[in-house]
């Protein structure tokens, strides 16, 4: 469908990774210099220039085997390591958190927004590495270029391009389901009250016209509903960590369990983390978002694509622990993993 | 007014796509299809009409080449015409029509698609019978095809390419087929919220154009020479089709309207949205005294759910059916 999806949902996902990470990280008492270190290495990878030109070409979206790995070598591009069962659960986490944000969006557009609040959390953490910011900037400044123009229309082909790739994620989180954002059936709430988007009116108003124009009659219908008219905006604000944070994060690296530590490297120590040994650490995770982007409990089904997908089973053939790119990649996805795998 | 019924359980869930129903009523068979498009596949379901009989079918978009890469379907719909009924299936490749049960394909256009992708995406929507012998099909480009559709057989053509449009094409509905002699019987939409009327003919005649103030509208009708459209924005606006005249505006829905339906012997409209209503109007029309009323009688919540189909099983609106995004069911209300 929509050719330019693919960088938001990258860029999202990204983003939702990283606030994870972030938390886990201090979470663990990971040392600040060595946290630090991984959050960049993830951040300059992810905004690498070749990487990113790439990712901005108009595409269809990858197939979402294709798309788990490129977040696979992702979260491994620094001296972190994760099990895959600590992989499998930072993944569910960071899709069905999207998939909370782009299912609720009022407008569209307001994926542009929550791609921005994504985007300022990405500068926050980068913003002692001048070297680092100026990347994220300059894809801030592409982001901003690219889609503002678009109208609300061709952002709701996107956003329908997104939800056929999270169709039938169900997969239930315990922060969602504990704030009553999910239910237990892994479904999200849909509120049937609240404000209306901009540009919408409260339902309720019936107008009939004349033919030259002027109003006729007006009825009110009952619209089953209660909604306000006060418009939301969100805003690009860093809110501190929530203590009560703690509590979610170690709910969610229970789920996840431990990490293994893998054989350091020769020069690098690499370091365990546990990403979430409990389900406190899981919720916590979620919690520290900022306010603007907090969202209830999600229920996330990991779907199994079950389509043998020739194009990714190439890409996996070309995965070796050395992680030298093949020279002949020739489909959409190797390109990226190529240039991940010689960062 | 209405109550739910047992629903059909689909073999997938319902994409979050406009106008993602389509329902065509067999009574000589006492059968009734649906159709329901989940990504690149439709969903067929036959029931008959005692409810103890379904059978299902799914239809995948053509791949005439590639095996690999996914080609989505944007909308599948049935055309009904006096001589026989299709299944047209609206994808990112191409149109393709099949006879009405998805049994044969019997015609298959291929959308000029650029070798490389580009930044405008490249899509058939909107589809629609009109008049005795033809169907048009909307493309992104904001082109309508107009097929010429023979009364048996697959010897269709592609009789004129109507570009009036600068937008992708939303929706196209019409009216008056057989014997009824309209002045308009089609209306074209777009994701600008612009709209062509248009009378059928070995060439198309566009009559009007009701401009829009940029705000999409995803689901058209029309009906005794009005145009039903409803918005992105939750609302339904009523114009009278060959003159462009507003008649009336409802504050419908708190979201994006995905379908809109009207029972034709009864005036009854159904509109659906992404705010997890379905609502139930009643319209009278005079066109001979340019008179216009709409008054609401019903609303529906299905909650937790994001509505994108919603369509009447008979014409006199007595029975209708819903679908909603990641929906693996077609809910049905009867009137109680």
């Amino acid at each position: 469908m929509s050719t330019r999806t693919l960088p938001l949902l990258f860029i999202n996902l990204g983003g939702e990774m990283l606030y994870i990470l972030d938390q886990r990280l201090r979470a663990q008492n990971i040392p600040a210099d060595k946290a630090k270190k991984v959050m960049n290495d993830i951040i300059t990878t992810m905004f690498n220039k070749k990487f990113l030109e790439e990712l901005f070409k108009p595409q269809e979206l990858y197939s979402k085997k294709a798309l788990r790995t490129v977040f696979d070598r992702l979260a491994h591009a620094s001296i972190m390591r994760l099990n895959q069962a600590s992989m499998d659960k930072l993944y569910d986490l960071m899709t069905m958190a999207f998939k909370y944000q782009v299912l609720l969006c009022p407008r569209p557009k307001d994926i542009l927004l929550v791609s921005f609040n994504h985007m300022d959390a990405i500068k926050d953490f980068v913003k002692d590495t001048p070297s680092i910011l100026s990347q994220v900037d300059e894809t801030y400044q592409q982001l901003i270029e690219m889609y503002t123009p678009l109208s609300n229309g061709e952002f709701q082909l996107i956003r329908q391009t997104l939800l056929i790739f999270f169709q039938d994620m169900h997969i239930r989180v315990s922060i969602f389901l504990k704030d009553k954002v999910q239910n237990s059936n892994g479904r999200f709430v849909l509120p049937t009250n609240g404000p209306v988007p901009r540009g919408t009116q409260i339902p309720g108003l019936i107008r009939i016209f004349s033919c030259s124009g002027e109003e006729l009659t007006r009825l009110q219908f009952n619209n089953g509903g209660n909604y306000s008219s006060k418009t939301v905006v969100c805003l690009q604000v860093n809110s501190a960590p929530n203590p009560l944070a703690k509590e979610e994060l170690n709910l969610l690296a229970r789920l996840m369990g431990g990490l293994e530590v893998q054989k350091p490297g020769s020069t690098d120590t690499g370091f365990r983390v546990n990403l979430f040994a409990t389900d406190e650490e899981e919720e916590e995770a979620l919690i520290s978002r900022p306010n603007e982007l907090s969202y209830g409990v999600i229920s996330i089904q990991a779907t199994k694509d079950q389509q043998a997908n020739a194009e990714l089973t190439k890409i996996m053939g070309e995965f070796t622990e050395s992680g030298d790119p093949s020279s002949s990649a020739s489909s959409k996805g190797d390109d990226l993993l190529a240039m991940m795998d010689g960062l | 007014m209405f109550h739910k019924e047992k629903s059909i359980q689909l073999k997938n869930s319902a994409s979050a796509l406009y106008n993602n129903l389509s329902v065509l009523r067999i009574a000589p068979r006492r059968l009734t299809y649906f159709t329901v498009v989940h990504a690149n596949v439709v969903n067929m379901v036959s029931t008959s009409w005692d409810g103890l009989n379904y059978s299902h079918r799914q239809l995948q978009s053509k791949e005439p080449n590639v095996a690999t890469s996914t080609s989505l379907i944007m909308q599948a719909a049935f055309c009904a015409l006096p001589s026989r009924d299709l299944l047209v299936v609206s994808s990112q490749k191409g149109i393709q029509m099949y006879e009405s049960d998805g049994s044969i394909m019997v015609y298959w256009h291929a959308l000029d698609t650029p070798e490389a992708p580009t930044a405008h995406a490249v899509f058939a929507r909107g589809i629609s019978a009109v008049s005795d012998n033809y169907i048009c099909v909307g493309v992104s480009s904001g082109a309508v095809l107009v097929f010429d559709i023979p009364s048996k057989g697959s010897n269709i053509t592609l009789s004129e390419v109507l570009e009036e449009h600068k937008e992708a094409i939303t929706d196209i509905a019409s009216e008056c087929s057989g014997s009824q002699e309209c002045l308009a019987n089609l209306v074209t939409a777009d994701d600008g919220g612009n709209m062509c009327v248009w009378k059928s003919g070995e060439e198309f005649q566009l009559l009007n154009k009701i401009p829009g103030l940029d705000i999409t509208c995803s689901s058209v009708k029309l009906w005794k020479g009005t145009v039903l459209a409803g918005y992105g924005t939750g609302q339904i606006r009523l114009y009278e089709a060959v003159t462009g005249i507003l008649h009336a505006e409802v504050n419908a829905h708190a979201r994006w309207i995905y379908s809109l339906d009207i029972a034709p012997f009864s005036g009854l409209l159904l509109s659906a949205a992404e705010d997890s209503f379905v609502r139930v109007w009643h319209l009278a029309i005079t066109p001979e005294t340019n008179s216009v009323e709409i008054a609401h009688l019903h609303n529906e919540c299905v909650t937790d759910t994001q509505i994108c189909g919603a369509k009447f099983c008979d014409g006199d609106g007595y029975a209708f059916a819903v679908t909603g995004y990641d929906l693996s069911e077609i809910i049905r209300y009867v009137q109680s």
